[in-house]
């Protein structure tokens, strides 16, 4: 019981659930999760109904939004593509979970896992010896025709090792109480990491009823399936890595999440490389060889030079890696045949065919109309019947190219369907629309019933197939199962797999007392990710210079200057860029890089900490309202303020919280050098003999040092106390020096750097800066000289991304 | 008939290449009783780090070679002689193409040689409606598939304008088809779309044409550089039949076979991957003569 203290209660008290009650009876559904066909709570559903029945709107409404928060804080989102234009969305976190028990989830398993097996023999057939369509149980088309079908991948089959290692499956409910799968997801699962995210959200939203409920606990699976990672590579010399589309695909954050909780290196087709017939990943440190991949490309994109040659996400020499038994991966490259829509049609007879009798979880019911029988079924049923491309991988429901048959819109008649589908029936399938079980879903402050279908991920172990108890469930959107897509505002739920008895409780952390150092992927840096680390050091920087520069110029025109007066206009000329005298225009130039930040930030979320990634978002966030709301003059220095408070929090963030990793020198050195450019940029034009009265002062201020100046000289600013102050001094954090010893120390520690007297170009060109900053002295040192320096700094950035980054 | 061929293929790139890798389809495949590969070297300049050869599904040979380091120029040489052995006389096997249709949706063989692999759509190939009513106007479902694969190639010879400076390799056919000219690949790819809009299999087919005619014919259109021309399905009793529609012909021994594969995209002489900033000219030299 959840909680033993309350009172006796009755849920059907609650508004929620009465009002719930009567849209079942209503029927608005046919079969639903929650309520019995007598309109009872299920037994397995009694409490957590009778937990929420207890909870008032305000209470409920402040849980989710804890909820929400967590799911925004950590980072998951979901980007959303529309026209071309991709934006992040937040996660549509169904508040409300989905509730099974656990025999009935034992039984959804064990069908399951005989598909899988089902599903390996399948693959291992197709791209093995074809027994299935030489001996006449599968059309020859529906391979040769199949563009997910990979002519250079046959003959794996042969390989003793199984072709298949996760997968999820789509299943649904029909009215008849069955469950029915919808589709089988091989080629990308992006379920797991989604799953264990919901599981952490609905801990928040419900968190007195999680500690007494017998929830099954999500987290054992992730240890099962990362030992499974681990067993595939085996012996072999190399790392595991996670190969992801990158940043612009959907499930990016879950990518990261997954990388990140299981300890894979995360990595792009552009980190990788073969060489020697091996797969290596260019890190900073040089390239390492890979020899397991956990891919979640599109099978066709993984290698340009073999598969689909417009493909920008794989690496060339990838197939020819897999061939030379050099490189593995999971699941096997090609595995999304099995996707295929019309492959549904034909294995129910396989499975009979092969096992004796039908599988024990049947998928939708589809008809391939190349056969004339199957095809006049469709004809004969086209009330009731869906047709769509028979290659295509989505599920038909999901699928807005779908064809209804029975509605008038498409105007066949009979003949001409027949005629139709006759022509060019081996491209088509035809399936029955299907009715899917609701479960409840709170909209507008009151229940609702929503189609919904299950989403469930397992993995290969040692013993057999491991299914994650529970996680994912998607929700539609409205009383249609069509608006199941994320993509069609359909939402996402937790499954609870509920047990009469306790439960395990496995812990994230590990039970072993001594700390196992982990084996080296945390230490390789792909050069990609050190890019990325180096342009957020530099992008932050130079948005927080051009907030103090756009602060300065504000302080002056509110104290009373006109934009045309000599000060204002001498910063816009020689500091800002000959931005225009706008507001507007002025702040762009410090909220552009601050967004630049963030992309760059976002490509690395598996190796930047989430608190770190929450400050930039908030930051970015800030300076949008900024734009949007009007702020006057003279208010425009505070709210600034405001700003660089937060902008400096996230440099100190960075300082204080991040490990010391060659990531983190990377992204310090763009910090360090970016910083001591900008100065070196301000010097040249404040002590420049056209600089006009108060320019030393400007210096000062945007140095952030006037109180430093005040303590170390006892005279008012002159060129060579500022010169010394900004420019040489090695104490000062914000002078040009102070950073240029930085960058030697930060360069010193990167990997590859020759010990003895062999020195590196960057480390060469840095040193040498050093020392001419450290023997030069203030009277002596003239504007041409900073500009110089300016010059010799993007020199070492540019040592540094040819020996590190390229 | 023995021939000599030399291929030379270079690629300049306007910045220099690094970490390259190609796959290179040039060399004339062994066919019993028709031709045989006796002597080759094949070459690339640099030489490739790493190379190494393989038979892909349509039993192409191609070599895989990779470059790491900074090159401004590859080029790809090769030196073979091929025996070509004259064709069997001509009788004509093949079924209407309705049978035809029947022949190939029963088929249950995955292998190379299937028909099942060349209905279209291909990955440069996509159904055009210009190109298949073109297809359609010259259809007579009276005659054999044979007579219809030659009465269409003759058509689309007599329709479009060989035109070297027309199109270029990435141009797709029904725009070469709307322009009325084009290249061998143009012709190609035009009347393969054609023949499966009619439901007849047909593939691409690489390789060379000899230089010079023999003596008192005329000298064929696509010597310059490698040939490519179609093979189309005649049925389980007659099989392929192999046409150039650039100059309306019956293939005989004027032809040497590199691939056969769905479109240009399967048999490409060179597919290749590098990173580069710039664009690259790519020249291809062919002589075929006749030594024997």
């Amino acid at each position: 019981m959840p909680d033993p203290h309350s009172q006796p209660h009755d849920p059907w008290q609650s508004d929620l659930l009465r009002g719930y009650a009567a849209q079942v009876a209503a029927g608005a559904a046919h079969n639903d999760e929650m309520l019995a066909r007598d309109g009872t709570v299920k037994p397995v559903w009694t409490s957590f109904v009778d937990h929420l029945a207890k909870l008032s709107s305000d209470e409920l409404a402040s849980r989710f939004t804890r909820g929400d928060q967590y799911l925004r804080d950590a980072g998951v989102l979901y980007r959303q593509y529309d026209e071309s234009l991709s934006t992040e969305r937040e996660w549509p976190l169904s508040h409300i979970p989905v509730v099974l028990g656990e025999d009935e989830w034992q039984k959804i398993t064990e069908g399951l896992i005989e598909r899988a097996e089902l599903l390996e023999y399948v693959l291992r057939d197709f791209y093995g010896d074809n027994t299935l369509v030489r001996s006449g149980q599968l059309p020859a088309t529906l391979l040769s025709q199949n563009p997910a079908w990979l002519r250079p991948m046959l003959g794996v089959g042969a390989s003793d090792a199984n072709l298949l290692n996760t997968l999820s499956f789509e299943i649904g409910r029909g009215p008849d109480g069955k469950w029915w799968v919808i589709s089988d997801l091989i080629e990308a699962p992006s379920t797991a990491g989604f799953a264990i995210e919901n599981r952490i959200a609905m801990t928040r939203v419900f968190p007195n009823f999680f500690s007494g409920a017998n929830i099954h606990r999500l987290a054992g699976y992730f240890k099962v399936f990362q030992q499974t990672l681990f067993e595939l590579k085996g012996r072999a010399e190399g790392e595991i890595a996670l190969l992801s589309p990158g940043p612009m695909n959907q499930n990016y954050a879950e990518h990261a999440y997954m990388a990140r909780y299981l300890g894979l290196l995360l990595v792009e087709g552009e980190d990788l490389i073969v060489q020697d017939g091996t797969a290596m990943v260019r890190t900073v440190a040089g390239t390492k060889p890979i020899s397991l991949l956990w891919t979640r490309l599109p099978s066709a994109m993984f290698d340009p030079l073999e598969l689909n040659p417009a493909s920008m996400l794989g690496t060339p020499g990838l197939v020819q890696a897999l061939r030379d038994g050099r490189l593995k991966t999971v699941n096997m490259v090609g595995a999304g045949v099995l996707e295929t829509r019309a492959l549904m049609a034909f294995l129910p007879k396989i499975a009979r065919a092969r096992l004796g009798r039908g599988l024990a979880m049947p998928n939708i019911a589809t008809w391939w109309c190349g056969q004339d029988i199957q095809r006049d079924h469709v004809v004969e049923n086209r009330e009731r019947m869906m047709v769509g491309d028979a290659f295509s991988t989505r599920p038909l429901m999901a699928d807005p190219s779908t064809t209804y048959l029975n509605s008038d819109a498409n105007g066949l008649s009979a003949e001409e369907l027949a005629a139709m589908l006759q022509r060019d029936g081996r491209n088509i399938v035809g399936q029955e629309a299907v009715t899917l079980s609701t479960s409840p879903a709170f909209e507008n402050g009151e229940l609702v019933p929503r189609p919904m279908c299950i989403r469930i991920s397992m993995g290969r172990t040692e013993d057999g197939w491991a299914v994650m108890p529970g996680g994912y469930a998607r929700v539609s959107a409205g009383a249609d199962a069509k608006a199941l897509a994320m993509q069609q505002g359909g939402k996402v739920a937790d499954v609870w797999v509920t047990s009469p008895h306790k439960v395990q409780t496995p812990s994230l952390l590990s039970q072993e007392t001594h700390a196992i150092t982990r084996s080296s992927t945390h230490a390789l840096l792909p050069s990609r990710a050190a890019d990325n680390l180096f342009w957020l050091g530099r992008y932050v920087e130079r948005s927080e210079q051009n907030m103090r520069l756009f602060r300065a110029y504000y302080a002056r025109i509110s104290d009373g200057a006109d934009h045309a007066d000599t000060v204002p206009a001498y910063m816009r000329a020689q500091l800002m860029e000959n931005v225009a005298p706008r507001a507007g225009a002025i702040a762009k130039r410090f909220a552009a890089p601050l967004a630049l930040g963030l992309q760059s930030a976002s490509r690395i979320s598996d190796r930047f900490s989430p608190d770190g990634m929450m400050a930039l978002r908030a930051l970015v966030k800030q300076v949008q309202l900024l734009d949007r709301r009007p702020v006057a003059v003279d208010d425009i220095p505070v709210e600034i303020s405001s700003l660089l408070r937060q902008i400096t929090g996230f440099a100190g963030l960075v300082h204080e919280n991040m490990y010391r990793s060659d990531g983190w020198r990377f992204l310090s050195l763009g910090l360090s050098l970016e910083r001591a450019a900008n100065m070196c940029a301000v010097l040249a034009a404040c002590t420049d003999d056209a600089a006009p009265a108060g320019a030393l002062d400007l210096a000062l201020e945007v140095g952030d040092s006037v109180v430093a100046h005040r303590t170390r000289f006892l005279v008012w600013a002159n060129t060579a106390s500022v010169v010394d102050l900004l420019g040489l001094d090695p104490q000062n954090p914000r002078s040009v020096r102070y950073h240029i010893s930085r960058a030697k120390d930060h360069i010193a520690h990167l990997p590859r750097q020759e010990t003895g007297h062999i020195l590196t170009q960057a480390a060469r060109l840095v040193m040498t800066l050093e020392t001419r900053l450290s023997t030069r002295r203030a009277e002596e040192v003239t504007p041409e000289f900073f500009l110089q320096i300016r010059k010799d700094i993007w020199d070492i950035s540019d040592a540094l991304n040819e020996y590190y980054l390229v | 008939m023995i021939y000599s061929i030399r291929l030379t293929i270079t690629h300049l790139y306007n910045q220099p290449a690094a970490n390259s890798r190609h796959l290179i389809r040039v060399l004339p495949k062994t066919i019993a009783n028709r031709q045989h590969l006796t002597t080759h070297l094949l070459q690339v300049f640099p030489e490739p780090d790493a190379r190494s050869e393989t038979v892909d599904f349509f039993e192409t040979t191609s070599m895989a070679c990779a470059h790491t380091d900074f090159h401004a120029e590859m080029s790809i040489r090769l030196a073979c002689h091929v025996e070509v052995f004259p064709p069997a006389p001509w009788l004509d096997l093949s079924p209407d193409v309705e049978q035809l249709c029947r022949e190939w949706q029963a088929s249950c063989d995955l292998s190379a040689r299937s028909p099942v692999h060349f209905l279209g759509p291909s990955p440069r190939l996509q159904p055009d409606p210009a190109i298949t009513g073109f297809a359609r106007d010259l259809f007579d479902p009276s005659q054999s598939t044979a007579a219809n694969v030659i009465r269409l190639g003759q058509a689309l010879h007599d329709l479009m304008t060989f035109d070297a400076t027309a199109t270029h390799v990435d141009t797709e056919a029904p725009e070469a088809f709307a322009l009325r000219r084009g290249v061998c690949q143009d012709f190609s790819h035009i009347m393969i779309l054609a023949l499966q809009a009619l439901g007849i299999p047909a593939a691409y087919v690489s390789g060379y044409l000899r230089t010079l005619p023999p003596e008192g014919g005329i000298k064929l259109e696509g010597v310059d550089a490698m040939h490519a021309w179609v093979r189309a399905w005649c049925g389980e009793d007659h099989g392929w039949i192999e046409y150039d529609p650039t100059n309306a012909t019956l293939i005989g021994s004027d032809h040497v076979v590199v691939g056969y594969g769905r479109d240009y995209s399967d048999v490409s002489p060179v597919r290749g991957h590098l990173r580069s900033s710039g664009g690259q000219k790519n020249t291809q030299a062919v002589d075929v003569a006749i030594v024997g």
